[in-house]
C-alpha cells in the first residue's frame, strides 16, 4: 500500500444473501483526494459506501484503512475506526428527536470529554462553515432538502473526521444548490484536507469536484473503469462508460 | 501528548502590533486548545506590554496538527478583535485556515438555542393540564400537539441536563402520565363490571358481602396487570415499533451505527427502563382507581355501608397479593418493551413496514402478556399463592 493511500479495497464482493451486487471490486483512495464512487442507478454504488462505512459486511475481500483490515476486527475496533469518519447520508439521516445543533453535538458529547462550552462552540462553528447558523434551534423536520444536507454535512464534520464519505450529495437538489453545495465541498477539503469519497451519478457535480474516482457497471457487477470522471469522459474507450459521460457532455454543449 | 507538542498560544507585543505564536497541534477533541479571551488578556506581559494593540498578527511557523479547534479559536478571536476595533490580519495563518476563515460571517452573534426545557414539574403540570383539556375536547388532537409542543420545546434544550437524561424523561413521559386517562377510565370500567357480575350471582348465594373480596382480588392479581399491560402494549409498545421503524427508514440507525453510537444505548435503552419502571406504578395506581369503580356500583346495587365494603376490601388484601401483582407489571412491562423495540430494529424501510412493524408489536404485545401471565399463574399455584 502507498504511503499516500488512506483506503484500499481489494477483491470486494458485496451481496444481499445470494444476490450479489458487485463482485472482485478494486480501488484505492489517496489521502486528501475527492474520490468519486460512478455509475448508472442500481449498479450498488451505494452498497459499495455502505460496505466502506461498517454497515454491510462483504460477502469477501478486504477494506484496508490507513493499512488496517476494516472488516477483519471485532465491532470495537471497528467503531475505533469509524471514529476517523464522517458520514453524510442520501438525506441527512438527521435525528428527527434531536434539534440541528444537538445532532451536531451528540458525537461531541459521546466521544470527547469536552465541556458544554467547548462543544457549544464547536457546534456554532460547524454550523456557520456550512451556512446554517441560523437553523440551529430547528428541528430536523422543518428544514429543506438542501437545509437537510448541509446540516447533515456539518454533523459528519463534527468530530473533524480524516475521510468524509457522501451518498449523493447533490441528489434531490435544484441545480444552484446543487453547484452551493460543491463548492462548499471543495472548500471544506481545501480547509481541513480531509479525504472524500463520494457516491453519485451527477455528471456536472462529479466533474466539477472529484479527482479520481472509479466507474461500477450493473451488467458485468464490478469496475470497468478507473481514473478521473474528466479524464474518463475524455479518454475512456469503454462504450459504457462513454454512454454515461456523452449525455453529459450534449447536455453542456445545449 | 508531550509537552511541545500541545496548543500554545504566546503573545508578542510590539509596539502597537501584537503578534501571536501558534505552537503546538491544534486538535479539538483533546479539549486542551486555549481559549481566545486568555489570548487577549495575556498575562505574559508586563505593564506597558499591556495596552490593547491596535492590531494583531500570526506566527504560524510552529504550528502543528491542526483541525477546527483552531478555525474555532481564530474565528472567536476575530470577533473579539471587530468587537474591540483591533485589526486582524490573517496574512500570518496557514492557507488552509484562511480558506475556512473566508467561509465564516463574523456579524451574526450566533447564539445556540436555549438549553433549559421545562422542568419535570413543569413538564407533569403542562401534562396534567393537556390530559384535562383533552378530555375536555373530547379529541386526543390538541394534546397530542399541546404535548408535542412540551416535547418540542424539551428536545430544543441542548442538553446541559445530559441528552440521555432528557431521552429518558421524554420516554418516562409517554410511558407514565400520559397513559393515565386511559387507564383510569379502563380500570373503573373494569371493576365496575366485576362488581355488578358479583353482586349479581352472589346474591343469589346469599353471599353479597363477599363482593368486595372478589373485585378487590380479581382486580388485583389479574385483571388490573393484564388490562394495563394490554393498554400499554397497544399504545406504548405499538408507538415504540413504528418510531424505530420510521427511524430505520431514514437511515438514522445506520446514521447512528456509522457515527459508532450504540441503538440499544440511545435508543432502546431509555424505552425499556422507562416502561420497565412505569408499570408497576401504573398497576397501583390502576388498583386503586379499579377498586373504586367497584365500590361505586357495590355500593349502589347492595345493602351495605361504605365503611363496611371499605373494610372487607382491606381484609382480603394481603400485601402479598399486591408484590405479586408487581411482579407481574414489571415482567410484562419489560417483555412489551423489549419485544417492540426489537420489532421496530428488525423493520424494512418502507412506510408499509412501519405499519407492519406495528401492528406485529401491539399483536406480540397482547399475546405475549396473556401467555406470561399464563405461566405466572402456573407457577403461582406450584408455590401455593
Amino acid at each position: 500500500m502507498a504511503a499516500d493511500t488512506i483506503l484500499e479495497v481489494q477483491g470486494l464482493e458485496l451481496a444481499y444473501g445470494t444476490r450479489v451486487i458487485q463482485r472482485d471490486l478494486g480501488f484505492s483512495v489517496r489521502r486528501g483526494s475527492i474520490f468519486a464512487v460512478m455509475g448508472g442507478s442500481g449498479c450498488g454504488k451505494s452498497t459499495v459506501l455502505r460496505s466502506l462505512v461498517g454497515l454491510l459486511r462483504p460477502a469477501a475481500g478486504r477494506v484496508l484503512v490507513g493499512g488496517e483490515d476494516y472488516w477483519a476486527g471485532d465491532a470495537a475496533q471497528r467503531e475505533a475506526i469509524g471514529r476517523r469518519f464522517g458520514v453524510l447520508f442520501q438525506n441527512g439521516a438527521l435525528w428527527s428527536s434531536l434539534s440541528v445543533a444537538e445532532n451536531v453535538a451528540l458525537p461531541l458529547r459521546m466521544f470527547t470529554r469536552l465541556d458544554n462550552a467547548a462543544i457549544d462552540s464547536l457546534v456554532r462553528l460547524k454550523l456557520a462553515l456550512v451556512g446554517m447558523e441560523h437553523a440551529a434551534a430547528l428541528s430536523p423536520s422543518e428544514l429543506s432538502g438542501g437545509m437537510r444536507k448541509r446540516a447533515g454535512l456539518a454533523r459528519a464534520l463534527a468530530l473533524d473526521p480524516e475521510v468524509l464519505f457522501f451518498d449523493e450529495p447533490s441528489a434531490g437538489l435544484d441545480p444552484v444548490t446543487s453547484k452551493r453545495l460543491d463548492d462548499l465541498i471543495l472548500q471544506l477539503r481545501d480547509g481541513f484536507g480531509q479525504t472524500i469519497v463520494l457516491v453519485s451519478h451527477e455528471l456536472p457535480s462529479l466533474l466539477a469536484i472529484a479527482d479520481d474516482g472509479v466507474f461500477l457497471d450493473a451488467t458485468t457487477r464490478t469496475a470497468i473503469a478507473h481514473g478521473s470522471p474528466k479524464a474518463l469522459r475524455d479518454d475512456s474507450i469503454n462504450p459504457q462508460v462513454q454512454a454515461f459521460m456523452r449525455r453529459e457532455r450534449l447536455e453542456q454543449e445545449g | 501528548m508531550s509537552e511541545a507538542n500541545s496548543p500554545k498560544v504566546t503573545l508578542r507585543q510590539d509596539g502597537a502590533h501584537a503578534t501571536l505564536l501558534l505552537s503546538g497541534a491544534w486538535i479539538g477533541r483533546s479539549g486542551d486548545t486555549p481559549r481566545p479571551a486568555e489570548a487577549m488578556l495575556p498575562e505574559h506581559g508586563t505593564g506597558a506590554d499591556r495596552a490593547t494593540p491596535a492590531s494583531i498578527g500570526f506566527d504560524a511557523t510552529r504550528l502543528g496538527r491542526w483541525d477546527s479547534a483552531l478555525i474555532d479559536f481564530l474565528w472567536q478571536l476575530r470577533r473579539l478583535a471587530a468587537g474591540r476595533g483591533i485589526g486582524f490580519d490573517e496574512s500570518g495563518l496557514p492557507d488552509a485556515s484562511r480558506r475556512l476563515l473566508s467561509l465564516l460571517d463574523d456579524s451574526r452573534p450566533a447564539p445556540l438555542p436555549p438549553r433549559r426545557g421545562p422542568g419535570l414539574l413543569a413538564r407533569l403540570g403542562g401534562a396534567t393540564t393537556t390530559a384535562l383539556t383533552g378530555a375536555l375536547n373530547n379529541t386526543g388532537e390538541l394534546s397530542s400537539l399541546l404535548g408535542g409542543l412540551t416535547l418540542r420545546a424539551g428536545a430544543a434544550s441542548l442538553g446541559r441536563a445530559r441528552m440521555r437524561g432528557i431521552d429518558l424523561l421524554d420516554n418516562l413521559y409517554d410511558a407514565g402520565p400520559s397513559a393515565l386517562l386511559i387507564i383510569t377510565v379502563v380500570n373503573v370500567l373494569v371493576g365496575a363490571i366485576l362488581a355488578f357480575v358479583g353482586v349479581v350471582q352472589l346474591r343469589r348465594l346469599a353471599a353479597d358481602s363477599f363482593v368486595a373480596n372478589l373485585v378487590g382480588l380479581a382486580l388485583v392479581r389479574e385483571m388490573v396487570p393484564v388490562m394495563t399491560a394490554i393498554i400499554m402494549a397497544g399504545r406504548t409498545g405499538g408507538a415504540y415499533a413504528a418510531r424505530i421503524a420510521t427511524m430505520q427508514g431514514n437511515e438514522e440507525l445506520d446514521a447512528l451505527a456509522a457515527t459508532g453510537i450504540p441503538a440499544t444505548d440511545y435508543i432502546v435503552l431509555p424505552a425499556v427502563l422507562s416502561l420497565t419502571a412505569m408499570m408497576p406504578v401504573l398497576y397501583l395506581y390502576g388498583c386503586v382507581v379499579g377498586i373504586a369503580g367497584g365500590f361505586v356500583v357495590a355500593i349502589a346495587m347492595l345493602d351495605i355501608t361504605p365503611l363496611a365494603y371499605i373494610q372487607q376490601t382491606r381484609m382480603s388484601l394481603p400485601v402479598g397479593e399486591f408484590g405479586f401483582g408487581l411482579l407481574k407489571s414489571f415482567a410484562f412491562g419489560l417483555m412489551i418493551a423489549v419485544t417492540s423495540c426489537r420489532i421496530g430494529m428488525k423493520a424494512g424501510r418502507s412506510a408499509a413496514d412501519v405499519g407492519s412493524a406495528a401492528t406485529s408489536a401491539v399483536v406480540v404485545g397482547i399475546v405475549g402478556t396473556i401467555a406470561l401471565d399464563a405461566v405466572f399463574a402456573v407457577v403461582a399455584n406450584a408455590v401455593g399463592r
